[in-house]
């Protein structure tokens, strides 16, 4: 079974979603995970699908990209293995006046302790930055690691804390 | 809380709303260990029926519920629609949870509503029938419940909070057939479940 990685971004406006979704459906390719936002205003979706070819894809996908407004990619991708363990789970929350630099230097003190990024939103809002990251860190690598990023916080005058996320099973 | 089949008169009286009084889950019998199903089961998307608290089968179901729920690890509430039973009915035992404030130990409602809720919180939460994702949900902190107690079909009114107030609006949920995925704050608010360590 062909696992297809699509991108597509471009000007906003309504029924990007439906017009994308439609398509895949009219080839039989199963959507899978996806992620949708806005990212300045410009429309950005990720998504995973299975079953057609990546060139029956793109052709179908072709008309949308038409006008030059939006921009679709196509990748064929490997299906994933069996899944690592995953670590602990905590939340960065990054603020502070916009820099260059933040993102970098912040999530390099997660990577250097092991931690994973696994879901992250940066934001500017005015000369409002925020960084919000999901991540997953080995046995024992929180400790001291609000420390840490406290330090590089404090190098870019920016403020940042790092919480554990663990849900509450019902 | 109306059309009960024992009849009884659930219009709100201070004298019958008390807590749990000297009920006990020891008092409904033995009960058996069910399967729990998961979603995308309609039994999970249907709203329960509301039950006569006195009936056998419901002090049976009850009895099924709290002995599910005590096999499964981790597990703070089930309701009836989790075992597969559409059915106004579930237990809850936050005990010893880290976010607990006030505790009401193991006990079954049936027909609970839910009458005051206030202070809302996010907070994530999983569920046994969804168990491969989480999701962010509001909900009250302060918590006012009425319900009918299996067995004897007692009429309580619990007051509660926190962790408690969390899980009895979960399982209140499930028994009008909603899941937390029916109330995540929004499109970024539901995760894949980790494996932990």
């Amino acid at each position: 079974m062909n696992e297809l990685a699509i991108t597509v971004i471009g000007r906003d406006r309504p029924g990007i979603v439906a017009d994308v979704a439609e398509v895949l459906a009219r080839l039989g390719a199963n959507l899978t995970d996806s992620t949708m936002t806005r990212l300045r205003g410009h429309f950005a979706m990720t998504l995973i699908c299975v079953g057609p070819t990546a060139p029956e894809v793109e052709a179908a996908l072709a008309p949308l990209a038409g006008d030059g407004q939006l921009l679709a990619t196509v990748r064929a991708v490997t299906p994933d293995g069996e899944t690592a363990p995953a670590g602990e789970p905590y939340v960065m929350a990054v603020h502070g006046a916009d820099r260059m630099g933040i993102v970098a230097a912040m999530t390099r003190v997660l990577a250097d302790v092991g931690g994973n990024v696994t879901d992250l939103s940066t934001r500017l809002a005015g000369t409002l930055y925020v960084v919000v990251a999901e991540v997953d860190l080995p046995p024992g690598a929180a400790e001291g690691l609000a420390d840490r990023l406290a330090d590089a916080a404090a190098g870019l005058g920016v403020e940042v804390t790092l919480r554990r996320a663990e849900p509450d099973l019902l | 809380m109306t059309g009960q089949a024992d009849g009884s008169d659930l219009e709100p009286q201070a004298e019958t709303y008390a807590g749990l009084g000297d009920w006990t889950p020891e008092s409904l019998g033995a009960g058996r260990v069910l399967p729990v199903v998961s979603a995308p089961n309609m039994v999970l998307s249907r709203a329960g029926t509301e039950v006569d608290p006195t009936a056998g089968e419901t002090v049976q179901l009850a009895a099924d519920l709290i002995a599910t729920m005590r096999v499964s690890p981790g597990c703070v509430g089930l309701a009836a629609p989790q075992v597969g039973v559409g059915a106004q009915v579930f237990a809850v035992n936050v005990t010893g949870h880290s976010k607990a404030v006030t505790v009401h130990g193991t006990f079954v409602l049936c027909n609970a509503r839910v009458v005051e809720a206030t202070r809302w919180k996010a907070g994530r939460e999983g569920c046994m029938s969804v168990p491969d994702l989480t999701g962010d949900v509001k909900r009250a902190s302060r918590l006012v419940v009425e319900g009918a107690l299996p067995g004897s079909g007692k009429s309580v009114r619990l007051v509660t909070d926190g962790f408690e107030a969390r899980a009895l609006q979960h399982e209140i949920d499930h028994c009008g057939g909603l899941l937390f995925l029916d109330r995540v704050a929004g499109a970024h608010a539901i995760y894949q479940r980790k494996v932990y360590l």
